[in-house]
C-alpha cells in the first residue's frame, strides 16, 4: 500500500476546508476565499495543459468560464428559483443539491463545445494564430452576452445566491466548498492521469517537436483538439462554481483582466508543472485579496507582476519540475503507473 | 437607401477606416522586423490620444498650470502634434528598451515576448485608470468645427482633415519604407534577421527607427481621434486598438499594404453593419469578420506565408 | 508487388522545381542509397513520401496503399519509420518516453480510458511498455532508458533515433544523414548498426547519406539526384565509375 499519497493529501485537504466551514469555525469570508482558490486551482491547472504542457498560448480562459457560467447560472436560476428573468421556478427548489452539480457538468460540456469551433480553425495553422484567436473569444463572448438582454445583458445576471440558500435549507453544509472542492479534486484527477499516460505525455512531444511527433505517428491535429476542449471544459465547471460563488455575474467578470489572472497564475507556477499551478493558484488568490486596500492598483499589479516574472524568471516558480522531483523522498507515495511499469519491467 | 445614405456612410468609414488604418501599420512595422505582434500597441494609441490632450489643453491654456501667455491656434496645432508625437514615441521605444530587447538578446522563447507586450497594454491600460481615474476627459478643440451640408449629408471639415492627412502619412511612410535606406532595411530585416547586421546594419538601430514610426502614427492618429470623437476614456486603446489589430490581421500581419487596406475594409464593414443593425453589434461584428477571415485565409489577404525548413 | 512505389515524382517550391519526375521502386529487405549535392532534393523526396507535402504531380504508393493526400501520422503508422538530418528526438522526455510516444498509433485505450485510470489503460500502457523496454534492449540502451537525450553522447542519440524509428513495426525506415556529424570511429559503429537492424527486423532501409563510406560499404543499389532530377542509377561500383555523377558530385576519395 505505498501510494497512499494521493489520498491521503485529499483527505487532509478535505479536513482543513470542508469540516471547520461545517462547524462554523470559519466566517463567510473565509469560505469565499477558500471557495475562489478551488476555482483557480481548476482554472490554472487546465490552462496548463494548453499553455504549459502543450506549448501553445491561449489567452481566452475567462471566455469558456464565462460561458459554464453563464450556462450553469441560467439554468439553475430557471429551474430551481422564482426570477425576474424567468418567471416562477419549474422544480422544487429542495431539487438544488442535485440539480446544482448537472448544472455544473452540463456548463463544462457547454463551454467544451465553443472551444471546438474556436479549436478546429486555430489549430489548423501554426504560430500565433490561437493566440489572436483566443484573444478575439475574449471580445466576442462579451460583445454577444451584451446584447443579450433577455439575461441582462451588460447589466448582469444575478439569483444564484437563492440557489445556494436552498441547498442550505434542505441540508445544512458548506455545500458551495465541497462542489469546489469536488471538481477541484476532479481536476486534478483527470489531468494528472492524462499527462501520465501515453496518449497525454504526447503533448509534450507536440510541444518539443511537433512534426517530429507527426512523423512519429502521434495524430497531432486530434490530440490538441481534444486538450484544448478538456482544458475549456474544466474552466466551464469552474466559471459555473464561480457563478455561484459571487452570486452575480455580467459579461466583464470574464473578460480581458480574467485571462490575465489565469494567464499569470500559470506561468507564475511554471509551465508544464501540476503542482507549480496548484501552488501559484494559492499563492496568487491570497496575495490579489491582501491587496484589496489597493483598489484599482490591484489590477496594474497583475501585468506588472508578469512581465517581470517574464524578465527575471520565466519558468516560474516550479519550472517544468513538479514537487516530487524536489522532494524525491515523496516519490514512492505518489509514483506514477508509467513509473512503475518500466521499474517492474526492468527488474525481471 | 438613399444615395445621399451611402456617401454618408461612406464618409464615416473612410474616416473610420482611416484611423484603423494608421494604427494597424504600427503592428505590422513591428511584427514584420521583430515577428512579434506588439500588443501593446493599441494602448501606444490611447498614449496618444492623452499625451495630446494634456499638452493641447496646457498650451490652449485650459489646465490648472497656466502659461503667463495665450498662444494663437497656428502655433498650438503643430506644437501639440509634435510633442505628443515625441512623447509616444519615447513610451513606445521605453517599453523596447525596457523588456523587448533585453528578453531579445537573452534568446528567450517568443512566447515571452508576446506575453510582455500583452501585459504591457494592460500596464498602460489600467495604469491610466488608477493615475486618472474613471471619468473621461474632453479632448481639447485644437480645430474650430466647420459643417457642410450638401443635400441631406453632413461634412465636418475634421472628417476631410482626418481621411486627407491620413493619405497623406500613409504616402509618406510608403515612401520611406520603399525609397529610403531605413526602409530598405526594414524590409531585409522582415526577409532574413541574420544577414542584415552582416551588411553593416545595426538591426537594433533599425528596430528603434520601426517603433519610433509605429509610436508616432499611433500619436497622430490619437490626436486625430480626440478631435473627431472629443470623449476619451481609459479602455480606448482596447476598444480602437484591437479593432486595428483585427485589421492588421484581415490585411495580413507583416504588409504594410495589407494593415492599410484592411483597416479599410474593416472600417467599411463596421460603419455599414451598424448602420443595419444595432451599434452593439459593432465590436461583434468585428471579431467575426476576423474568424472568417482567419479560417477562409489564415495569412490575411496580403500575407505571405513563411515557410520553415523541415 | 513492391512495398514503395513512387513514380513520376514532381513538386515545386513556388516557382522552383525541387523535385522532378523522381520514380522508385523498394522491396522487402533491401539496402537502397540516395545521394548528390546539396540542394538537390534528397529530404524532400522523403519529407513527400511521409506526407508533409503534398507532391505537384506524381503517386506514391506504399503496400498497395495511396499515400497521397494522407496525414503523415497515417503514413508512418502503415509501416514507414524516419530519422533526421539533424537529430530530432524529444530532448524534454526521457528516452523511454520518446519510444512509448511512438506507439501512440498502436494504443487501443481511448481518451476517457486516459482519464479515469481505467483497466484497459493499465493493460495498454503495460504492453507500450514492455515493447518498449525490449526493443532498448535489443539495441543495448537500457543504460540510459530514464536519461534526456540531450545529455547523451551524439551516437547514443542516434542510436536512440533508430531504435524510435522501429516502434511503428516499419516495413521501410528512412535515413536521412545518419552519419551526420560523426567522426570514422562513430561512423564505423553506424555502419554496423545499420547493417545489424536490417538484418535483424528485415526492413528496408533507404538512406540518405553524403558519407561515402557507409553508401559504397552498405547500399545495394543508388540513386543519384542532381537538381532535383535522377542523374543515374545502378550498384555502387556503377555510380562509382559513372562519368555524370563524378562531374556532378563524387569530389570524395572513394574507398
Amino acid at each position: 500500500m505505498k501510494r497512499f499519497g494521493m489520498p491521503t493529501l485529499i483527505g487532509i485537504s478535505f479536513l482543513i476546508c470542508i469540516v471547520p466551514s461545517w462547524l462554523g469555525w470559519f466566517s463567510n469570508y473565509i469560505q469565499f476565499i477558500i471557495a475562489l482558490i478551488g476555482i483557480n486551482i481548476i482554472l490554472t491547472v487546465s490552462l496548463n495543459l494548453i499553455n504549459g504542457y502543450m506549448g501553445e498560448f491561449s489567452v481566452g480562459h475567462a471566455a469558456f468560464m464565462g460561458v459554464g457560467a453563464y450556462s450553469s447560472s441560467l439554468l439553475t436560476v430557471y429551474l430551481l428559483t422564482d426570477s425576474s428573468f424567468f418567471g416562477k421556478a419549474i422544480l422544487p427548489e429542495e431539487l438544488a443539491i442535485l440539480i446544482f452539480p448537472i448544472t455544473l457538468i452540463i456548463g463544462g460540456i457547454t463551454a467544451a463545445l465553443f472551444s471546438l469551433l474556436i479549436a478546429i480553425p486555430s489549430f489548423k495553422t501554426r504560430g500565433d494564430y490561437l493566440a489572436i484567436v483566443t484573444l478575439a473569444v475574449n471580445f466576442i463572448f462579451k460583445s454577444a452576452i451584451e446584447n443579450i438582454d433577455a439575461i441582462g445583458g451588460p447589466r448582469g445576471f444575478m439569483g444564484m445566491g437563492k440557489v445556494m440558500k436552498a441547498m442550505d435549507n434542505l441540508v445544512s453544509f458548506p455545500w458551495l466548498i465541497f462542489w469546489t472542492f469536488v471538481v477541484v479534486v476532479f481536476s486534478i484527477y483527470i489531468i494528472r492521469n492524462f499527462v501520465n499516460s501515453t496518449m497525454g505525455k504526447s503533448i509534450v512531444a507536440i510541444r518539443d517537436d511537433e512534426i517530429a511527433s507527426e512523423l512519429m505517428t502521434v495524430n497531432t491535429r486530434w490530440l490538441k483538439i481534444v486538450a484544448f476542449m478538456l482544458s475549456c471544459g474544466l474552466a466551464g465547471m469552474a466559471g459555473g462554481l464561480h457563478a455561484h460563488t459571487v452570486t452575480f455575474i455580467n459579461p466583464s467578470s470574464y473578460f480581458i483582466l480574467q485571462s490575465t489572472y489565469i494567464l499569470v497564475m500559470v506561468y507564475l507556477g511554471g509551465m508544464g508543472s501540476l503542482s507549480g499551478s496548484v501552488i501559484s493558484a494559492i499563492v496568487f488568490t491570497i496575495l490579489l485579496e491582501l491587496l484589496k486596500p489597493l483598489d484599482v492598483f490591484r489590477w496594474v499589479v497583475t501585468p506588472l507582476l508578469l512581465i517581470i516574472l517574464m524578465l527575471f524568471r520565466p519558468t516560474g516558480i516550479m519550472g517544468n519540475r513538479e514537487l516530487l522531483d524536489v522532494f524525491p523522498t515523496l516519490k514512492k507515495y505518489f509514483s506514477s503507473l508509467q513509473e512503475r511499469l518500466s521499474n517492474a519491467i526492468i527488474k525481471s | 437607401m438613399t444615395i445621399d445614405f451611402f456617401i454618408q456612410n461612406f464618409i464615416n468609414a473612410m474616416q473610420w477606416g482611416s484611423f484603423l488604418a494608421l494604427i494597424a501599420v504600427g503592428y505590422t512595422l513591428v511584427y514584420g522586423v521583430l515577428l512579434l505582434i506588439n500588443f501593446a500597441h493599441g494602448d501606444i494609441f490611447m498614449v496618444g490620444a492623452y499625451t495630446g490632450y494634456f499638452i493641447g489643453t496646457f498650451l490652449l491654456n485650459n489646465f490648472e498650470i497656466k502659461l503667463p501667455f495665450d498662444l494663437p491656434g497656428w502655433v498650438v496645432i503643430p506644437l501639440t502634434i509634435i510633442l505628443t508625437m515625441i512623447i509616444t514615441a519615447l513610451v513606445g521605444v521605453a517599453i523596447e528598451r525596457i523588456a523587448y530587447r533585453p528578453l531579445r538578446n537573452r534568446g528567450a522563447h517568443r512566447l515571452y515576448l508576446v506575453i510582455t507586450a500583452l501585459m504591457f497594454g494592460l500596464l498602460l491600460e489600467y495604469g491610466n485608470l488608477a493615475l486618472l481615474g474613471a471619468s473621461d476627459r474632453q479632448f481639447p478643440t485644437l480645430f474650430n468645427k466647420i459643417i457642410y451640408n450638401f443635400g441631406g449629408i453632413t461634412v465636418t471639415n475634421i472628417k476631410i482633415y482626418v481621411i486627407l492627412l491620413s493619405f497623406l502619412i500613409m504616402g509618406i511612410l510608403w515612401y520611406i519604407v520603399q525609397k529610403t535606406r531605413w526602409g530598405m532595411a526594414m524590409r531585409a530585416i522582415s526577409y532574413d534577421r541574420l544577414a542584415v547586421p552582416l551588411m553593416g546594419i545595426s538591426v537594433d538601430q533599425i528596430i528603434l527607427i520601426t517603433f519610433v514610426l509605429g509610436s508616432s502614427m499611433a500619436a497622430l492618429a490619437g490626436i486625430m481621434y480626440g478631435t473627431a470623437f472629443p470623449i476619451l476614456r481609459f479602455n480606448m486603446g482596447m476598444l480602437v486598438g484591437w479593432q486595428a489589430f483585427i485589421a492588421a490581421v484581415v490585411g495580413g500581419i507583416g504588409s504594410i499594404r495589407g494593415a492599410m487596406v484592411g483597416g479599410y475594409i474593416l472600417g467599411f464593414t463596421q460603419i455599414f453593419v451598424a448602420a443595419f443593425l444595432p451599434s452593439t453589434y459593432r465590436d461583434l461584428i468585428a471579431f467575426v469578420v476576423l474568424l472568417l477571415i482567419l479560417a477562409i485565409k489564415p495569412t490575411g489577404l496580403f500575407g505571405v506565408p513563411r515557410r520553415t525548413k523541415v | 508487388m513492391p512495398l514503395l512505389k513512387v513514380e513520376k515524382l514532381t513538386h515545386f517550391f513556388g516557382g522552383l522545381r525541387s523535385v522532378d519526375d523522381f520514380n522508385l521502386e523498394l522491396s522487402e529487405n533491401e539496402l537502397v542509397g540516395l545521394i548528390g549535392p546539396n540542394g538537390a532534393g534528397k529530404s524532400t523526396v522523403f519529407n513527400l513520401v511521409c506526407g508533409l507535402y503534398r507532391p505537384t504531380q506524381g503517386s506514391i504508393t506504399f503496400e498497395g496503399h495511396d499515400l497521397i493526400g494522407r496525414f503523415p501520422h497515417q503514413i508512418t503508422s502503415l509501416g514507414i519509420g524516419r530519422t533526421f538530418q539533424n537529430i530530432r528526438l524529444w530532448n524534454e522526455l526521457s528516452v523511454i518516453d520518446n519510444l512509448r510516444i511512438a506507439h501512440f498509433s498502436q494504443i487501443d485505450y481511448k481518451l476517457l480510458d486516459s482519464l479515469f485510470f481505467t483497466s484497459r489503460l493499465v493493460k495498454d500502457e503495460q504492453k507500450v511498455s514492455q515493447e518498449a523496454i525490449d526493443l532498448l534492449e535489443k539495441f543495448n540502451l537500457i543504460p540510459y532508458i530514464n536519461e534526456l537525450p540531450r545529455n547523451l553522447p551524439y551516437g547514443i542519440q542516434r542510436r536512440v533515433e533508430i531504435c524510435r524509428a522501429l516502434v511503428m513495426n516499419p516495413k521501410i525506415i528512412l535515413l536521412d544523414e545518419p552519419a551526420a556529424g560523426m567522426n570514422q570511429g562513430e561512423i564505423d559503429e553506424l555502419i554496423k548498426l545499420v547493417r545489424w537492424v536490417k538484418d535483424e527486423f528485415k526492413v528496408t532501409i533507404w538512406i540518405i547519406e553524403h558519407q561515402m563510406r557507409v553508401i559504397m560499404n552498405i547500399c545495394e543499389r543508388i540513386q543519384v539526384l542532381d537538381f532535383g532530377s535522377t542523374i543515374a542509377e545502378g550498384t555502387p561500383e556503377e555510380i562509382r565509375n559513372n562519368p555524370q555523377v563524378i562531374k556532378a558530385y563524387l569530389g570524395e576519395e572513394v574507398t
